[in-house]
């Protein structure tokens, strides 16, 4: 039975689904499932294939590398785990992640306020926003070449440090054990807080400016407006940002790679870098497969709490 | 909505869907015998003549523009039927690739090699047996210079090799009353000493873990220069004398502070731009940079040596080299034509030819290249060359680049003095013992 309606001079016949003949609600049923098959079928061949492969190269034994390998369950996963290497791994992971993520924001906040502020006039602003913004161009074999040029014993910033009195003898900020963590966050430091900056930005101009304004008629200083109501405001952005920043930081290898290496010893060691010596150095693909399963693992746990975010929003 | 628009919009998500499984279904691996050609013979008929190999090397970017293709022209002309398809890109995308293609078993019919992967390759079964391919065809294996052979059987063929001698910066020796390059350790120390001051060091020494080669080129070299070993029967002994010597000999020039800083992240490129820019006097580098530092400091008067020995020592001086191998995939479905590939790499006149576009020495040991005729650098090299012999043991033992690196790791903890020679060479050959 038809519903039938009159607009003007039209008669518009609106049928029920139950009414549609079959041909027609398959059609409909399959229409949107159409328009999201190409994304689909693409994040299972190049997402979801080889994550399942990997899975099961951690339960084997000299997978790859025989022709034939055996089963051994958890066992890969039990070696990673009881191996010191991995552990120290993890520390550096964690320490280079936190600070790298860290000061991201305070740098990203910081430089987003200085673009945001009324005190300057729009081509000063546009002018430095191109220049803070140019460490996020560069590819990170860039990068790492750059900072390995001027990190050099007897590179530019040794030269300014030796010649203004700091210190006596040029710094082997990536050769030594005690500065080159610290060098290699601070390299990822300048390449990733762009990322932080730009976002920021649009937050703080999306902001209303009535809020500062009530908040100075009630006497509150600018410390108290960032306090009260920029950060506030910038939370749901800080957050997701702040998720997303921990899971492409902890997975940054290029930068390790062509750097330090992982090294001196393993002061640089972090989990990508352990997992690909594994694989490509070792060739112990199932090991590798297992770290690579584990660090998997940690990253879904940041997943998580960035897709809860999400929906928290919504 | 209109009737007609949402059938328009349902057809367009079946229409993009069929194109997706199409693109996918072009996306399949290559039906098998696609190496193999059909040619017209121009009578409606098809013959299945043409072979069509596949060359994976990392080699024709490293050499002039045309000049690997013009030889690989000259091997078709001379084998009609056969073409060969280069693969060519970076060394290091070069091995991952080849074990991809090891895992898949859609290697290239003739692979390059470095004689770090040999052991590892041969070990997946991926390699084929070239002692079958030479002796199938009477091929005169006298001729190489040498061959990688893992359990009597021949994997991988050095076509050309980059020979590492003892490069000197003549000016700054001179300017500190050395007035030729050492030739033993005590000559060494005592010039590297005398040259280190204001800015400037005696020696470059690159250990980076990214690329612990330095291990072989660096480290290991002064150990073979004298004639010594770092294996016993094909075993690890890193503990013997003429490792701990070589080892405590570094730490003593370490301790002088004649080593430039750096060292612990330093690459072979950072190496030789410490000694094209005149900060270290001395470095042990490939023979393929003569033509790169004259390039980069034509000013820089320098000379190349053999690698000084043990005081005393009268034998054969080793010299570390690293190879342009050549091997053939076992998945190959021409391996003869393959074979046909390198003998005629390796022929006098074409491995000639290769050893010049490449400045490096030739694999053949019949040929020689051209540019040490004319020129008295290359020339003091190829006669170190053959005086010697080359020298490299991490050729052909299982995963070579971790040895390297399991050995550096140490190393660098006892330059740092935060391990004695003694523990640092004992836990050095309990990783390589792990390891083999």
């Amino acid at each position: 039975m038809s519903n039938e309606g009159i607009v003007g001079k039209f008669r518009i016949d609106t049928l029920r689904k139950k009414d549609l003949p079959t041909s027609r609600k398959w059609m409909q049923a399959l229409t949107p499932y159409g328009f999201v098959a190409p994304v689909t079928v693409l994040i299972l061949i190049l997402t979801f294939i080889p994550i399942a492969i990997v899975i099961g190269y951690s339960t084997l034994d000299n997978v790859i590398m025989t022709p034939e390998s055996k089963f051994v369950g958890l066992s890969n996963y039990f070696t990673i785990l009881t191996d010191g290497t991995f552990y120290v791994a993890a520390r550096n992971s964690f320490v280079f992640t936190v600070g790298s993520v860290g000061a991201h924001f305070v740098l990203g906040i910081t430089f987003a306020s200085l673009l945001n502020s009324r005190l300057l006039p729009g081509f000063v602003k546009t002018i430095f926003r191109a220049i803070f913004i140019l460490p996020w161009l560069f590819t990170v074999a860039i990068i790492a070449i750059l900072w390995r040029m001027l990190l050099n014993p007897n590179g530019v910033i040794n030269y300014f440090l030796v010649s203004s009195g700091v210190v006596d003898v040029g710094v082997e900020w990536l050769s030594s054990r005690g500065t080159a963590l610290l060098a290699v966050t601070f390299i990822n430091i300048w390449a990733g807080y762009p990322f932080f900056m730009v976002t920021l930005l649009a937050g703080l101009q999306g902001i209303s400016r009535d809020l500062y304004e009530a908040a100075s008629i009630d006497g509150a200083k600018p410390w108290q407006q960032f306090r009260h109501i920029t950060l506030p405001q910038l939370r749901p952005i800080i957050i997701s940002m702040v998720i997303l920043d921990m899971i492409w930081t902890s997975q940054q290898f290029a930068l390790i790679w062509l750097t330090t290496g992982g090294g001196p010893f393993d002061a640089t060691e972090m989990l990508p870098t352990y997992t690909y010596k594994l694989a490509f150095s070792n060739y112990e693909f199932g090991l590798a497969s297992a770290s690579a399963v584990i660090i998997l693992l940690l990253s879904m746990v940041l997943a998580f709490f960035y897709i809860r975010h999400q929906k928290a929003r919504d | 909505m209109k009737r007609h628009s949402r059938k328009a919009r349902g057809g367009l998500g079946l229409l993009a869907t069929a194109a997706l499984v199409l693109t996918a279904a072009g996306c399949a691996p290559a039906a098998e015998n696609s190496s193999e050609t059909a040619t017209d013979t121009g009578d409606g008929t098809t013959s299945q003549a043409e072979v069509v190999l596949e060359f994976a090397q990392w080699w024709e970017p490293e050499l002039p523009e045309g000049s690997f293709r013009a030889l690989m022209d000259e091997f078709e002309s001379q084998n009609p039927g056969i073409k060969v398809e280069l693969l060519s890109g970076p060394y290091s995308t070069t091995k991952e690739q080849l074990f991809a293609g090891a895992a898949s078993g859609t290697m290239a019919d003739v692979v390059g090699l470095d004689g770090a992967w040999v052991n590892d390759f041969a070990k997946t079964g991926s390699l084929a047996d070239m002692t079958k391919l030479m002796e199938a065809t009477s091929y005169d294996q006298g001729q190489l210079a040498s061959q990688i052979q893992i359990q009597g059987s021949t994997y991988m063929i050095p076509i050309v090799n980059f020979v590492y001698p003892l490069y000197t910066n003549d000016d700054l020796l001179a300017s500190a009353g050395v007035t030729s390059p050492p030739t033993n350790r005590t000559e060494f120390r005592a010039a590297a000493k005398a040259v280190s001051g204001a800015g400037v060091h005696g020696w470059a020494l690159p250990l980076s873990l990214e690329a612990p080669n330095g291990i072989q080129n660096d480290v290991m070299s002064w150990v073979w220069a004298s004639g010594g070993s770092m294996l016993k029967d094909g075993q690890p002994d890193v503990t013997n004398s003429d490792v701990s010597d070589a080892v405590e000999f570094i730490k003593n020039i370490w301790d002088d502070g004649s080593i430039a800083p750096g060292s612990f992240t330093m690459k072979e490129q950072d190496k030789l731009e410490e000694f094209t820019n005149g900060r270290a006097a001395m470095i042990v580098s490939s023979l393929s940079h003569i033509n790169v530092i004259r390039d980069s400091n034509p000013e820089l008067n320098f000379s190349v040596s053999a690698m000084p020995a043990v005081d005393g020592y009268t034998g054969k001086r080793g010299i570390p080299y690293a190879s342009w191998g050549i091997g053939v995939a076992e998945n190959s479905e021409h391996k003869a034509e393959a074979w046909k590939l390198i003998s005629f790499l390796m022929s006098e006149s074409t491995n000639a030819k290769l050893s010049s576009i490449a400045n490096a020495f030739p694999g053949n040991t019949t040929a020689s290249p051209d540019f040490v005729q004319g020129d008295e650098l290359f020339g003091e090299a190829f006669e170190i060359y053959q005086s010697g012999f080359p020298a490299n043991e991490f050729v052909g033992l299982p995963v070579a680049e971790q040895l390297m690196r399991l050995f550096d790791e140490q190393f660098q903890l006892y330059l740092d003095d935060d391990i004695s020679l003694n523990d640092m060479l004992k836990v050095a050959q309990e990783s390589w013992v792990d390891k083999f």
